[in-house]
């Protein structure tokens, strides 16, 4: 749409000299002309049409906070784009060589244009300041905390009741454990819905990224190292887990859905689990935020002492004492 | 101010030699041609370093030192690749000169040499290297983009396979970092070795044997990083994040040795190039009158010299943790898994900015010949360069916005990445602005160049989402990511690249590049180009992450798409390859002296370029930008003779004669 119309903007050519100054002011009126009518219509247009269907959607507040963001950003890009679009188009159309026309222009004003320069660079710098001062602030809010903030998180959702998820990263697939049910580990992810979530992420060997992509929440995990991130869901429904971070053979393969439910099906999945899951969660080490990997035959495993679980002679759960604990 | 001439008649400008009309002629003990080092000297030096650095690995850590579930011994590969190498530069003569001055022989420069053969040695003709650094960076880019797309061909189908797990991996971190190790010397290797001393008018390199070495070690890095798919490959990709590489096997270790080799041609390259331009300018060619080419390699050679010493350290303690069982970079004896995340970005993303300035410069080179008018704001675009260079120490960071590690940082991190895109911004500033009432001519060149503004925006603003830690969030790790950099690095560094090659084809090879095939080469590979990796960011944020061999089946449609256009994408390079050889080869036809008319010094020395570049060190008199100011000195005098460009006999303005150590001490003239 922009080609056409900027085309149709074009000038025919200039055959007759006209004053410098005049031209001058015509391309420049008309190219803005342009600019402003097709960002006043563009901009709208993704916002309003395309926006509400932006990744990552609206599952959680940190979703739904990462898609505004994406948007304000869409807004801010559009007329930068449009604006070099259409000028590289009708500087195209208008002064190529085989059209004719006067001689380019030379001497001082073709050498730089004191307003020109200024002017682009302090729109520039007040674009960025722009950008950087919104992303900062949306960063701080409690919708900016879906990225893995470190052990030590210092921008906090407001919620005072939050559900610990522990994610346990490891050659090739994500463990959850659920320190408020016991600590009980298993590898499918359910959370309640309308509630804020923390997720804890560690490894035990390589690094992975934990990257729920519905819920707006990625956070690497590191081998003997806790990243935090936060989501308070608000929507049902299901989402995909992928490992972000290449991670070795089946970084590819590392996937799996979990989902949101009501907080009473959560409640009843959670005791149910925790029950049936008694018997392995004994031989687990306790809940910790941490744990040493067992890669190159470390000092302290998570698997309890004696057992290796990849043994094809041993299974993982044989009589043992617990040295990890 | 007007300086005496009669005085400095004894100076002697850095380079400037008696020129004889003959080479000199080779002393008598000088061995035949085929007994002096040459390529396949150094092919038999690598081998049997090899084979002395495995033997020797063997016996000193048979036993001890297994990569796990293999029979290789890390420390063995690491010797004889090393080894390797080194038998490698020893074999193509890297390390005579050097040898015989520590042994306490005064080395004699090799005779420049008139035979083919000259390809195939070191050198110490810059235009000699530039022609093997142009076919290196094209074997690096070939091999890398076959990779390409046997990638592409794995992912035209979400669940069905063509490779295993293993070989995709090894392809996908074979690919990144050939391409990586390619495009940091894309532009400064061929068209900065070739054109650096003619833009300058310098009749040498300030270090030839560094820049010829530079060459040599950069092919050696080509041949290890290659034999990692002979040890299993590598699973880390381009990165090698630490844990996983401690981990991997023997693959890791051509990875390590390579990079490494290669960080240390680039830091060469670098040296070599920031003293040629720093003190081998003529009199009169200074800082304000610098092709603008010259300024995007100046701050390339900045980051080459600064940045790239991180990498060779980082390598070097990544062999160290998989060979001397250091734990640098394992957490639970000590040491960080962050720490390589740290070291690697402090110069991967300087790294970025090594590819993308040679772009930027020769963009901007390019555009005023084909607009008729002077570079707009010339000024701003060398500040734009400088920025860019001095700013990317400072963004390193948010490659980690969600590692974990200095959270309280990101926003720091998110400033200075978006204040980067300040004085990239100066890139479209400048060229928009020389666009402006210009005479726009749609060479091939040009029509590069215009692609390269058109993809470099979409690049450019992507980024910016990019630098937005929420947004970050959705899109790190994503295909967004990987469209992004694609966009930037091929859709710029290598558009340009391939403007630069039609450019100045003419001037270096003498021959015209066949316009019907450029024309179709150019719109194959642009519109191509655009259909593989626009699809990327749709994909990318429809949560497809890097690196993967499986994906929701819901996205096939976009991979498709994406696939088909990469093969078509590779097809327009073989275009640019038959283009190459017809032209040279097939039918040649003599390029014109001055084929687009340009102003740029390097356009008045004859074709073919003697090998002494100038017959006399010319004095610069104008900026190369001068189009269409009639009545404005010529950019240089070639012939020595001041009262040619305007100045009174025997004396002559200070304006023509300042050189670039702007401290007041001109040149004297030559005359």
């Amino acid at each position: 749409m922009s080609e056409t119309q900027a085309a149709g903007a074009a000038p025919t050519p200039v055959t007759t000299e006209s004053t410098a100054a005049l031209d001058q002011t015509n391309h420049w009126w008309r190219l803005i002309a342009v600019w402003v009518v097709l960002s006043a219509i563009a901009d709208p247009l993704f916002y309003y049409l395309a926006g509400p269907h932006m990744p990552p959607g609206t599952m959680t507040d940190v979703a739904e906070g990462a898609q505004f963001d994406f948007n304000v950003l869409m807004v801010c890009a559009i007329p930068v784009i449009l604006a070099v679009w259409i000028y590289l188009l009708y500087a195209l159309i208008t002064w190529r060589a085989s059209r004719g026309g006067p001689e380019p222009v030379a001497g001082p004003e073709a050498r730089g244009h004191l307003g020109v320069q200024v002017g682009w660079i302090v729109f520039s710098t007040v674009l960025v300041m722009f950008l950087f001062g919104f992303g900062t602030y949306e960063l701080v809010q409690p919708e900016g905390a879906g990225g893995g903030e470190g052990a030590s998180p210092i921008w906090t959702p407001a919620s005072k009741t939050i559900l610990p998820i522990q994610v346990i990263g490891q050659q090739w697939k994500f463990t959850y454990r659920y320190p408020t049910f016991g600590g009980f580990e298993t590898d499918e992810l359910v959370v309640p819905s309308d509630t804020t979530i923390q997720f804890n992420v560690t490894s035990l060997d390589v690094i992975h990224s934990f990257w729920a992509y519905q819920l707006g929440v990625k956070a690497d995990a590191n081998p003997d190292y806790n990243n935090v991130a936060y989501a308070t869901t608000q929507q049902l429904g299901s989402f995909i887990v992928r490992c972000a971070e290449l991670c070795g053979l089946w970084h590819g393969a590392m996937y799996n859905s979990g989902a949101v439910v009501t907080k009473q099906q959560f409640d009843s999945w959670a005791r149910l689990t925790e029950f049936r899951l008694r018997k392995n969660t004994a031989l687990l080490p306790p809940y910790r935020l941490t744990y040493t990997p067992d890669a190159n035959g470390a000092d302290g495993s998570y698997y309890p002492d004696n057992v290796d679980p990849y043994s094809k002679t041993e299974q993982y759960g044989a009589p043992q004492n617990n040295g990890a604990g | 101010m007007a300086i005496d001439t009669s005085q400095v008649e004894e100076f002697e400008y850095p380079g400037e030699e008696e020129v004889a009309d003959q080479p000199p002629l080779p002393p008598s003990w000088r061995r035949s041609a085929w007994l002096r080092p040459h390529v396949l000297w150094a092919m038999a030096g690598g081998v049997l370093g090899y084979l002395i650095g495995h033997w020797l690995g063997n016996v000193i850590a048979s036993g001890y030192i297994q990569v796990q579930d293999t029979g290789q011994n890390d420390v063995a590969i690491v010797l004889g690749l090393v080894f390797g190498v080194v038998g490698w530069m020893a074999g193509i003569g890297g390390l005579t000169y050097p040898m015989a001055k520590i042994v306490g022989h005064e080395p004699m420069p090799p005779p420049p040499e008139k035979s083919w053969v000259r390809y195939f040695r070191m050198t110490d003709d810059h235009k000699v290297v530039g022609y093997q650094y142009a076919v290196g960076v094209l074997l690096f880019l070939f091999t890398g983009g076959l990779l390409a797309m046997l990638i592409r061909t794995e992912l035209l189908s979400p669940t069905s396979h063509v490779f295993g797990p293993g070989v995709y991996i090894a392809i996908v971190s074979e690919h990144g970092t050939i391409m990586m190790m390619m495009a940091s010397s894309a532009v400064v290797g061929p068209l900065g070795n070739w054109l650096i001393p003619l833009m300058i008018g310098s009749r040498r390199m300030a270090y030839p044997r560094v820049e010829a070495f530079s060459f040599w070690i950069f092919t050696a890095g080509y041949l290890v990083i290659v034999s990692a798919l002979l040890f299993g490959g590598f699973p880390t990709g381009w990165t090698g994040y630490a844990p996983l590489q401690t981990q991997a096997g023997g693959g890791m270790d051509s990875y390590l040795v390579g990079f490494g080799v290669i960080g240390i041609g680039m830091i060469m390259a670098g040296f070599n190039l920031a003293a040629t331009i720093i003190n081998y300018r003529a009199p009169g060619m200074t800082w304000g009158r610098v092709p603008i080419f010259v300024w995007g390699i100046l701050g390339t050679t900045a980051l080459l010299t600064l940045a790239t010493p991180t990498l060779v350290v980082a390598c070097l303690v990544g062999v160290l943790d998989r060979t001397a069982e250091t734990a640098f970079f394992v957490n639970e004896h000590g040491g960080s898994s962050f720490l390589w995340q740290n070291l690697f970005w402090f110069f991967g993303h300087p790294e970025v900015y090594i590819m993308a300035l040679p772009g930027f410069g020769i963009v901007m080179e390019i555009i005023p010949v084909f607009t008729r008018k002077p570079l707009f704001a010339y000024r701003v675009a060398a500040a734009g360069i400088l920025g860019v260079a001095l700013l990317s120490f400072f963004v390193w960071q948010h490659h980690l916005f969600q590692s974990g590690i200095n959270p309280d940082m990101r926003p720091l991190f998110m400033l200075t990445t978006e204040l980067i895109s300040i004085p990239t911004g100066f890139l479209f500033l400048v060229t928009l602005g020389t666009l402006w009432k210009s005479k726009i001519r749609f060479d091939t060149p040009m029509l590069f160049c215009l692609a390269m503004l058109f993809n470099f925006l979409i690049g450019g603003v992507t980024g910016v989402f990019l630098s937005d830690v929420p947004v970050n969030v959705t899109v790190h790790g994503s295909f967004f990511v990987l469209a992004h950099f694609h966009y930037t690095i091929m859709g710029g560094l290598i558009f340009a690249l391939f403007a630069g090659f039609y450019y100045w084809f003419p001037k270096i090879t003498g021959k015209t590049m066949n316009r019907k095939l450029s024309k179709l080469h150019f719109w194959t590979m642009f519109i191509f180009f655009n259909l593989t990796f626009f699809p990327m960011f749709l994909i990318g944020i429809l949560g497809q992450p890097r690196r993967v061999f499986e994906y929701a089946t819901n996205l096939q449609t976009l991979n498709d798409i994406a696939s088909i256009s990469a093969y078509f994408l590779g097809a327009s390079f073989l275009i640019f390859i038959v283009n190459f050889i017809w032209s040279i080869y097939l039918d040649p036809h003599p390029a014109p002296q001055n084929p687009w008319n340009s102003l740029g010094l390097e356009w008045q020395t004859p074709t073919p370029v003697p090998w002494y570049n100038f017959e006399h060190i010319p004095v610069i008199t104008n900026d190369p930008y001068h189009y269409g100011e009639p009545g404005a000195p010529a950019v240089a005098d070639l012939g020595r003779s001041m009262a040619s460009v305007g100045a009174p006999a025997g004396s002559v303005s200070s304006d023509d004669l300042e050189t670039g150590t702007g401290d007041g001490d001109p040149r004297p003239p030559i005359t």
